[in-house]
């Protein structure tokens, strides 16, 4: 009997690894889905390789207003995309632009999940006045207008890589609760969960262990979207003037710099903003694939 | 229903006021910094600031300031703000009104297309046609606000020259200028409406009276029409209420970077200039047109829905 309840588990997640394995093998029938996942894949190449593909550095100021395609005059090199006001090389910036979003993005959703899944666990399972309480607090945190909610932390804790964190964490996790929630509630009635309860597990084991893992489908397409929704915050906070600090790269931080002489000068405001579009349809056309096999099975 | 309408509007009332203490909290205490080197700068020193918070009324019990503020508030007393030099309230009512003028144009365009295309995706659903609509509202909504703002105004603005780049309506009302901020939000936003119609008419069309409607040899444009349209625009209602309060989001990047003088744009103002009367004034607004939009969806939800109401 013992052996078999601590063997279970880890025959479990080899399993599901293995199915997890399978659903990705079976994205090559929703061609939304491979393209969603091309564009994702194609960005996280390009920021894990960024010091080897950048031509330039991306915070030393070169040779300003460069059009797209020119020459250095000095030290040789093309600045393929052009460079901004103060002479940065704009292909360079996105590249290293890349390695920025796709720290901050996971790390701020990876957060916001880990807050908002606890949350939704105990309010789901436990019910009663846990979950009105958690309830309450999640109604009146979504009644915010999103970006209000942003630029009100923002304003009072200031602009910062880890702020920008929290903020997210914050005004995130509240919805992800609210579904977490939903799906707790209709998978603790299951005769897996009454199994463990008999067992004599913790709440929290049967919890995390029990009704997480069956959770996971629904979760996971969640997860995508909102990783593709705060790829998007960042970049609005980043325009708005309230994201990362400068010098270092950030794709809607250059369109605010920049977009003052777009006039001009196109090619500075526009090619980041075809680099942050890009990621985010990435993201959701993974979502919409991921989905669309999650239905058939 | 009667209770519903009091319970909905008994929560959006405790709402209000729970955000109110939050913003208190956050804007005119100690608990994220100083509220008067806020104000005054990180430059001031440090009898600037002790002046300051005696002539605020800083230095008193904190329940007390929280009373007084919140009463202000309730008589319509918003406080001076000190970025426009003038009572919050006349600095704010021309920029709601704007707002709202540039709302009311991006949802007259936004409401009907969406369901449109909604209702076209659900009525087949896998077909071609809602699978290009999909993707196309999938499209356009991983463009955020800011880089579809850029790559209209380079196309329509410096590229055809069609219209202007600045919407700030210097030169008085002028309608052209409206079009750009509107277009962007149209864009951004108008993928979900159609996203959530589309999932309501495809429920609809697999229920069972559709079904006897189109075996019983109505043509197919009446079951469209009559039956199915009446049931599967419900659901969209609560959406475009929600909506709502994306817009009130959205309306910050576009009024920001079109330059238009609305309500987005002054908290967007207010917070960079840490005008805290004026940034608390314009988020309570905020809230409080989300929650009633919210409260109104929810009702209004209940009210259309006949299963609800006869229940």
């Amino acid at each position: 009997m013992t052996t078999s309840t601590t063997e279970m588990p880890t025959a479990g997640y080899g399993a599901s690894f293995l199915r997890g394995l399978k659903s990705f093998t079976l994205l090559r029938e929703s061609w939304v889905g491979m393209v969603g996942a091309f564009l994702v894949l194609f960005w996280i190449t390009v920021a894990i390789l960024a010091p080897y593909l950048a031509p330039f550095d991306p915070n030393s100021s070169i040779q300003p207003f460069a059009k797209p395609g020119i020459e250095a005059t000095k030290g040789g090199g093309t600045f393929w995309l052009g460079t901004d006001h103060i002479g940065r090389d704009i292909l360079s910036r996105i590249i290293w632009g890349s390695r920025t979003v796709l720290i901050y993005a996971p790390l701020a959703t990876l957060s916001a999940y880990t807050l908002g899944i606890l949350m939704g666990l105990a309010a789901g399972y436990r019910g009663g006045w846990v979950d009105d309480v958690l309830s309450r607090i999640a109604d009146i945190i979504l009644s915010f207008p999103v970006l209000v909610l942003y630029i009100i932390i923002i304003a009072t804790i200031g602009a910062s890589g880890i702020n920008i964190i929290i903020a997210i964490t914050f005004a995130s996790s509240p919805g992800i609760m609210r579904i977490v929630r939903g799906l707790v509630l209709d998978l603790r009635n299951r005769d897996y969960v009454a199994a463990a309860q008999t067992r004599g597990e913790s709440d929290w084991r049967v919890m995390l262990i029990e009704i997480l893992p069956n959770a996971r489908g629904p979760l996971i397409v969640d997860a995508c979207l909102r990783l593709g929704y705060v790829i998007i915050t960042i970049g609005v906070l980043g325009f708005l003037g309230l994201g990362l600090p400068p010098p270092d790269p950030d794709w809607g931080g250059m369109v605010n710099e920049t977009r003052q002489m777009a006039m001009a000068f196109p090619h500075m405001t526009l090619f980041p903003c075809i680099a942050i579009s890009t990621l985010i349809l990435g993201f959701n056309l993974l979502a919409d694939g991921l989905r669309e096999i999650s239905l058939r099975d | 229903m009667v209770m519903l309408v009091i319970k909905r509007c008994g929560f959006m009332i405790f709402t209000m006021i729970v955000v109110s203490l939050i913003l208190f909290m956050l804007l005119e205490t100690d608990l994220t910094g100083d509220p008067a080197a806020r104000v005054l700068g990180q430059f001031s020193n440090a009898e600037q600031r002790e002046l300051w918070r005696e002539q605020h009324g800083y230095n008193q019990p904190l329940m007390l300031r929280y009373a007084k503020w919140l009463g202000n508030f309730a008589t319509g007393d918003l406080g001076e703000s000190i970025r426009f030099k003038g009572p919050v309230a006349d600095v704010m009512l021309p920029r709601l009104w704007n707002t709202a003028i540039l709302g009311f144009w991006t949802f007259a365009v936004m409401i009907p297309l969406s369901l449109i295309l909604g209702v076209l995706s659900g009525m087949k659903e896998g077909s071609k046609l809602d699978r290009s609509i999909s993707v196309f509202g999938i499209l356009t909504t991983s463009v955020p606000e800011f880089a579809s703002a850029v790559i209209f105004s380079s196309l329509l603005v410096f590229g055809l020259q069609w219209l202007p780049g600045t919407s700030s309506m210097a030169g008085g009302f002028e309608f052209k200028q409206l079009i750009l901020p509107a277009l962007v939000l149209i864009v951004y936003d108008f993928g979900y409406v159609a996203r959530m119609t589309r999932a309501s008419m495809a429920e609809v069309m697999t229920s069972q009276y559709i079904r006897t409607a189109v075996l019983k040899g109505l043509p197919y444009k009446s079951v469209i029409v009559k039956h199915a349209l009446r049931n599967a625009l419900i659901a969209p209602f609560t959406v475009i209420m929600l909506q709502i309060n994306w817009l009130l989001s959205g309306v910050i990047v576009v009024e920001f970077f079109f330059a238009y003088k609305g309500f987005g744009a002054l908290i967007l103002e207010a917070s960079l200039n840490n005008d805290i009367a004026l940034l608390e004034a314009c988020a309570m607004v905020a809230v409080c047109v989300a929650v009633t939009t919210q409260t109104i969806a929810d009702i209004g939800y209940t009210f259309l829905n006949p299963r609800i109401r006869f229940s």
